[in-house]
């Protein structure tokens, strides 16, 4: 009972445990505030980059795509855990003003709008077909133009708070697109000076996948449309991939490994059969194996930041090691005296690892709560501080961030409130099994005191 | 005199220290026993080894030879354990400076031996009565209304008073007192050994230590220790 309130005494009575407290505390705050901020645009990113791609795709990187994948989506469409399939193709073409000679290179997306849609997050993506995406190539005013979605960033431009700014009535903006088309063996279909197949396409829409370097760089046209442009309908019908919705509730590692062997068993099929070649190159990913480039960078960033937080905890260990070491050398007449009235070894160790628990405790709780409140305020100040500084964490008109993200995750809070508290008792405890070996004749003599 | 007699007794106790290169030899072979009731004075010049003999007769220290008994039991066989009982429970020091702790009051000082042993359950159940008890000591040291008043408080002669209180708090069969009035005025220590005639008065086992002769006298028997033996 005496180390619980000589433990609560140390705490509040001496001014050195309010600086450890304050730099547990912070040590906290900052681990909570950059730890939600980093896992939020980490989980965000992931997610975008799933509504992108679906849950599984079956394709290949090749320009010239494969064969029989119509074959093959009938197949997977009548699996029980699949709920929607969509071959996609996927080129790479040159778009220009009609009115101008000028040009620049795009990635090609050739999907069937109503299809992906129901594979992807791609209808919620547009603006102005968002309640009907299976209407997203259809021009207003005239149902014969073809037409196209746009990657958002190559079409409109952003306000400084990352706002776009949308047409409410946007006009049907002509856009050749030219690409080349290339046979089964991947040379040129077209020679001569009609090499390149082009065509004009009307803005239909954009779509705001929130992936910069999707909506900085991607054009999608009607699947057929892009099949005949990049010339993979002979001599026979081709496609880049296939993309797979799983059910909800299976597992997206274990629908892959079923689609793989269902690919396997297609494969030894068709493999005699004409154009069957292309075939071979095929490979079934789960989405974040086939988008694993983009979000490679941001896990590994991640990872650096967990190792750096891993250092913030060791300089938390070595502030409340300095701590203690400065407060039991102030306290070994009190460690003499309570061995002198029969308090073991054990006690004083537990008396001042009581008193580092006590302070990671409150420490982190403090460092919790903070945490919380600034990043409940977070978006607010960083819109206080733009409109008084010009500040801004991302500058908006270029990084495709909305809000910083702010959403609490408790298991965190739970990781890092445990994390500190133990911090607190690995710095507490060399000085407290010092402190606990102290002899108190040594200790209590009138020359040490 | 029967062995039973003596509540404590100390025989061919040898220590000595390491001081930076040398090793100083403080006791030489010390003999002390003291019967239950007696109040006994140590005296002896500085670095006599007074206060060492009184470090190993409470278990605060070990000698490095000699038998050191307690009612009977031998010391150096007790185990960790049974040694911190012994602090707690058999005996009450009292020290020169008082070592109270500051972030206490005073009547907390005072019950802290009590709550040594405790749990936090214990403690539920014993609290009142245990307080109950560090104030009637409190009273009996006259410092009952001082209970609540950190040692900062308090003048030397108060201080010394509630550590003579804490070290009275489990009832101990002896208490060892080292250099109680020593860093108090002749006013103040007269009414601190006032108080120990008392409390020996009242049955207490008392070893005091001493430089000081005429305190000393106010002891029932002196013991001189000289080149670190009894003369």
């Amino acid at each position: 009972m005496y180390k619980l309130v000589l433990a609560s005494r140390y705490l509040y009575r001496r001014r050195i445990s309010f600086l450890a407290l304050a730099a547990v505390a912070l040590c906290v705050f900052i681990v909570v505030v950059v730890m939600t901020v980093m896992d939020g645009l980490v989980g965000d990113f992931k997610r975008k980059n799933h509504n992108y791609t679906g849950d599984c795709v079956v394709g290949t990187e090749s320009l010239v795509g494969f064969t029989y994948y119509e074959d093959f989506a009938r197949i997977a469409e009548k699996a029980d855990y699949v709920e929607a399939v969509t071959p996609v193709i996927k080129s790479y073409v040159l778009v220009g003003a009609e009115s101008s000679s000028r040009n620049i290179g795009a990635e090609l997306m050739g999907v069937d709008a109503a299809g992906f849609s129901r594979v992807t997050g791609f209808g919620q993506t547009l603006h102005y077909h968002k309640n009907d995406p299976s209407k997203a190539f259809n021009i207003k005013g005239d149902a014969n133009l073809p037409g196209f979605v746009i990657g958002v960033d190559m079409w409109i431009g952003r306000n400084e708070k990352g706002e776009y700014y949308y047409d409410p009535s946007p006009a049907a903006t002509a856009l050749s697109v030219t690409c080349f088309p290339l046979t089964a063996k991947g040379a040129l279909a077209k020679a001569g000076t009609d090499m390149a197949n082009t065509k004009t396409f009307y803005f239909s829409d954009c779509s705001q996948s929130g992936l910069a370097r999707v909506d900085g760089a991607v054009i999608y046209l009607p699947f057929d449309e892009a099949q005949v442009l990049c010339g993979m309908t002979e001599p026979a019908k081709r496609a880049s991939w296939i993309h797979i919705k799983f059910k909800q509730g299976t597992n997206i590692e274990e629908g892959c490994q079923k689609i793989r062997q269902m690919w396997g068993k297609f494969y030894d099929e068709h493999k005699g059969k004409d154009n069957a070649e292309l075939l071979s190159q095929v490979s079934v990913q789960g989405w974040k194996e086939h988008r694993r480039e983009s979000i490679a960078g941001m896990e590994k960033e991640q990872a650096m930041l967990m190792m750096m937080f891993g250092l913030v905890g060791l300089t938390t260990v070595f502030i409340v090691y300095v701590v203690f070491y400065m407060i039991i050398s102030h306290k070994t007449k009190d460690i003499g005296i309570l061995k002198s009235i029969g308090a073991s070894c054990g006690d004083v160790i537990v008396l001042f690892l009581g008193f580092a628990a006590g302070l990671g405790v409150i420490g982190s709780a403090v460092g919790v709560a903070g945490g919380m409140l600034f990043l409940w305020n977070i978006n607010r100040i960083e819109g206080w501080l733009f409109e008084r500084f010009g500040f801004q964490l991302w500058d908006r008109t270029i990084y495709a961030i909305g809000e910083i993200p702010h959403r609490l995750d408790l298991t965190m809070l739970v990781v890092v409130t445990g994390c500190a508290i133990l911090a607190c008792l690995a710095g507490a405890v060399l000085p407290s099994v010092g402190a606990a070996r102290a002899r108190p004749a040594d200790v209590l003599q009138v020359s040490q005191l | 005199m029967s062995k039973g007699e003596f509540i404590i007794e100390a025989q061919g106790v040898y220590k000595s220290y390491r001081m930076g290169t040398a090793q100083v030899q403080v006791l030489k072979g010390a003999d002390i026993a003291v019967k239950k009731g007696e109040f006994v004075a140590i005296v002896g010049a500085s670095g006599s080894g007074k206060s060492t003999l009184l470090h190993i007769l409470g278990a605060l220290d070990r000698p490095d030879k000699g038998v050191v008994r307690f009612e009977g039991r031998d010391l150096n066989g007790m185990g960790g354990g049974e040694l911190n009982e012994y602090r707690n429970k058999m005996i009450g020091f009292v020290f020169q400076f008082y070592h109270l702790l500051d972030e206490l009051n005073v009547l907390e000082n005072v019950i802290l031996p009590a709550m040594v042993p405790a749990g936090v359950f214990g403690w539920m159940s014993k609290r009142t009565g245990v307080k109950k008890r560090g104030l009637e000591l409190l009273k009996a040291v006259g410092l009952e209304e001082r209970a609540t008043h950190k040692p900062y408080q308090l003048s030397g002669g108060e201080r010394q008073r509630a550590a003579i209180g804490r070290a009275l708090i489990n009832e101990p069969r002896l208490l060892l007192a080292d250099e109680p009035t020593g860093n108090l005025d002749s006013a103040t220590g007269n009414g601190i050994l006032e108080l120990l005639e008392r409390l020996n008065r009242a049955g207490q086992t008392i070893v005091m230590v001493t430089h000081d002769e005429r305190v000393a006298k106010r002891a029932g028997r002196t013991i001189t220790l000289a080149d670190g033996k009894v003369k």
